[in-house]
């Protein structure tokens, strides 16, 4: 929580972009590659810092699917449910990896931080489908148990790392 | 500043340097698909193989997609006078004895590539049937050049329109010709460019912009992706000219975040043009000047509708309003403004390059030129193709894509993503244009070609396109916010099996109501993916609702599995099930666990003794 009330980075980010509120959508992007989510404080702080209500900040962070303003695991999991995909089943997928990871549509990360599942609509990867991204990369022509497979690595090396 | 003598220089130089006596030049796509196939990889294998083993005559380059997603990551070796080479499914070992044998050795190694007759001729991917009925204008560049090189695309006449343009033609002969090419916007409605374009050039501001729209939204669509990833130099070229044409000196190009590759090598592009005066200040030496901003989307797919787009550019939420006033007269920050998609742009600087008339030779006389479409779903060839206007589905599905694999039955095609609707085979033999597509109750849309077979079912297919625009209702008008979430109500009670007769004749009165009294294209069209669905194939939505069954074996609620006593014990399924729901030793017969069981199938794919049931 220390560097949430500490606004060094937020403050270096809006002079970047000249406290320009026509500019909020690249800030809070910005904001967000910081610390991985929107917080609240941040939210207000911005409004305050552009002169502009911290409603209309709330507004459009809510409005589009990039922002989230919850914080996310370490891992965030994005299986695509884009027509390609869902055509060759990426249902299977999603839901095999939430029942390996004890998640459901509501609660989407896992209570040790570790991993966040999300569906997303399409990543372009139409060709390899079905295909997931695990925080930016990109892996194609998955099935249940490729993808199963593919979090348990993961899974077992953070094990190892801890032990 | 740039003059008509050093544009020619430059080319000269850059055509040297692609293809000088002696030098091979070996090729990597690098589009994310590739990427994603392990072209990284393939890369630093090669990158390095080729420093250690001192081969001064080979330049590696990255290159953006061919096409041809199956066959990735894919390498190509180019040498002055020689038949081009192609290797396929490529990984770092093989990568290794191709530099050995074939960069250093002189020796092809014919079995890593796409194919060769029994004289050991090779044959490339131009060579395939894939390739037979393509012409490409707008990916022309796409796999043939480095993105990341100015150069390169300036060796393909590149930036050669924009000058013709500044310095032989005004603003209006530039709007004249492209009227008279007949180029439609290729985002998805279609309407005449150059129409477009001459409702902003009259208008007096003191500012006007162009935008270039490159949020495709679309699921099952990359086209866009691919041409910024491959050529991101046409796309800017376009712009200038544009600008030119309607007066604007600001451009700004908005593009998906979930597109990081796109986004660097636009700003490569970007830092390339503005350093040799390509934009900015006066160029080529004219009073244009000219720059372009990157934006980048937030996720929301009702920012590809054009006043959508301007809100968010705006820093606001994308929420549709109301037209007119349309964009062209007040569009962002309230001056007139033009917005294209990526594909149109891509087609612009060949139109003023080579004639009107040149590019009226494709397609057809309503809708001229080609169309590239993402082929993906049930089909043996997924990938980019770029036809001309006027083949048929057939064609596309049969020829190019060569058929739903593993010798299913082809179902459905589906077109125009979620505004789009499902076509079957009874229309396969349509030529394709704007025109006809919409005639058979699908529409063109952004160029998704997603190919269904009979595994796929019809209801979930419709429900699916419902609630990604249920999710992307932006909320404003009241009945696509509202009427979409209750025909989605709806679907999940059939899907479910607690559909009734009365459920669909209250779909059916719903969409028609969503799509006369909705705000913007978004709501208008939400429908379509339901009314196409009930229109072709309404034995499903009956089978779901007065059987209680789903034909194509999709919807779980509907479905159960279980292992009957033909069962040997192999142990198959078990291994296989990705819950663990099957317990058996073996040679003993199995159980699965309906409390465990998630119905993916993976079990009743494998049995080999057809021991297990569907219901």
């Amino acid at each position: 929580m220390e560097n949430l009330r500490n606004f060094e980075q937020v403050c270096a980010i809006l002079k970047e972009h000249d406290h320009n509120p026509n500019r909020l959508i690249a800030i809070l992007q910005a904001v967000q590659d910081v610390y991985r989510y929107l917080p609240e404080e941040a939210m207000t702080f911005i409004a305050t810092s552009l002169g502009i209500p911290p409603a209309k900040v709330f507004g459009v962070a809510s409005f589009y699917a990039h922002f989230t303003l919850e914080p996310k695991g370490r891992y965030v999991v994005k299986v695509c449910d884009g027509t390609a995909c869902h055509v060759k089943k990426s249902n299977d997928i999603a839901e095999a990896l939430r029942k390996h990871l004890g998640l459901n549509p509501q609660s989407q990360t896992t209570p040790d931080m570790l991993f966040t599942l999300e569906t997303v609509s399409c990543l372009g990867t139409c060709g390899l489908a079905p295909a997931l991204v695990i925080n930016n990369e990109v892996h194609g022509l998955q099935t249940p148990q490729s993808a199963v497979e593919l979090v348990s690595e993961i899974q077992a090396r953070e094990t190892a790392v801890h032990a | 500043m740039m003059t008509m003598v050093d544009l020619k220089g430059l080319k000269a130089k850059a055509v040297e340097a692609m293809e000088s006596e002696g030098t091979l030049r070996v090729v990597v796509g690098m589009a994310t698909c590739g990427q994603s196939a392990g072209a990284r990889r393939v890369m630093d294998t090669l990158k390095k193989d080729v420093a250690e083993l001192g081969l001064d005559n080979v330049k590696v380059a990255v290159t953006g997609c061919v096409g041809m997603c199956t066959y990735e990551p894919i390498l190509e070796v180019l040498e002055p006078g020689k038949k081009k080479v192609t290797y396929i499914r490529m990984d770092p070992e093989k990568t290794a004895r191709v530099v050995k044998e074939h960069l250093q050795g002189g020796k092809p190694v014919l079995d890593y590539t796409v194919g060769h007759d029994h004289a050991g001729n090779l044959k490339n991917l131009e060579d395939l049937q894939f390739y037979a009925k393509q012409e490409r204008i707008v990916l022309r560049n796409c796999g043939a050049i480095d993105p990341e090189n100015i150069h390169e695309y300036i060796a393909r006449d590149g930036y050669a329109a924009l000058r013709k343009s500044l310095l032989e033609m005004t603003p209006q002969t530039v709007i004249e010709e492209m009227k008279k090419s007949g180029l439609r916007g290729r985002g998805g409605a279609g309407f005449p460019t150059g129409l477009k374009w001459s409702f902003a050039a009259p208008n007096k501001a003191d500012q006007k912009y162009i935008i270039c729209n490159a949020d495709e939204g679309d699921p099952g669509a990359f086209m866009d992706r691919s041409v910024l990833e491959g050529d991101p130099h046409a796309v800017l070229e376009a712009m200038a000219i544009g600008g030119y044409a309607i007066g604007a000196s600001k451009g700004y190009i908005y593009v998906r975040a979930e597109y990081p590759v796109a986004v660097e090598r636009l700003k490569i592009a970007i830092g390339q043009a503005q350093e040799m005066g390509l934009l900015g200040r006066n160029i080529f030496g004219s009073d244009f000047s000219f720059d372009v901003e990157i934006r980048l989307g937030a996720g929301a797919f009702v920012c590809g509708e054009e006043t959508a787009l301007i809100a968010s550019i705006e820093g606001k939420r994308g929420m549709s309003r109301n037209k007119p006033p349309f964009p062209a007269n007040k569009g962002l920050w309230g001056k007139p403004t033009i917005i294209n998609n990526v594909e149109t742009l891509a087609n612009v600087a060949q139109i003023i390059l080579k004639g009107a008339d040149w590019f009226r030779s494709f397609g057809t006389e309503k809708s001229p030129g080609t169309k590239v479409f993402a082929l993906g779903g049930k089909i043996n060839n997924t990938g980019l193709v770029e036809v001309p206007m006027g083949i048929t589905l057939r064609e596309v599905i049969y020829d190019i894509g060569s058929g739903c694999p593993h010798g299913k039955a082809f179902k459905a095609v589906q077109t125009g993503g979620p505004s789009g609707g499902c076509i079957t085979s009874a229309d396969l033999d349509t030529p394709i244009d704007f025109d006809n597509l919409v005639a058979i109750g699908s529409m063109m849309g952004s160029g998704g070609m997603i190919v269904m077979d009979e595994d796929n079912c019809m209801v979930d297919i419709a429900r699916f396109f419902l609630d990604f625009t249920v999710d992307e209702s932006c909320g404003k008008c009241t009945p696509c916010r509202e009427g979409t979430k209750r025909m989605l109500e709806i679907l999940d009670r059939i899907v479910a099996g607690e559909g009734t007769m009365q459920d669909l004749e209250n779909l059916e009165d719903l969409a028609e109501n969503i799509r006369l009294t909705s705000l913007c294209a978004l709501g208008q069209t939400a429908p379509n993916p339901v009314m196409s669905t009930m229109k072709h194939f309404r034995d499903e939505y009956l089978a779901h609702v007065q059987d209680k069954k789903c034909p194509a074996g999709v919807c779980k609620a509907l479905l159960g599995y279980v292992i009957t006593a033909d069962c040997k014990g192999c142990t198959k399924c078990k291994r296989v099930c990705p819950v663990e729901a099957i317990t058996g030793e073996v040679k003993q017969m199995h159980v699965i666990d309906q409390a465990l069981c998630i119905r993916c199938g993976a079990c009743f794919n494998v049995c080999s003794f057809n021991a297990i049931a569907r219901n």
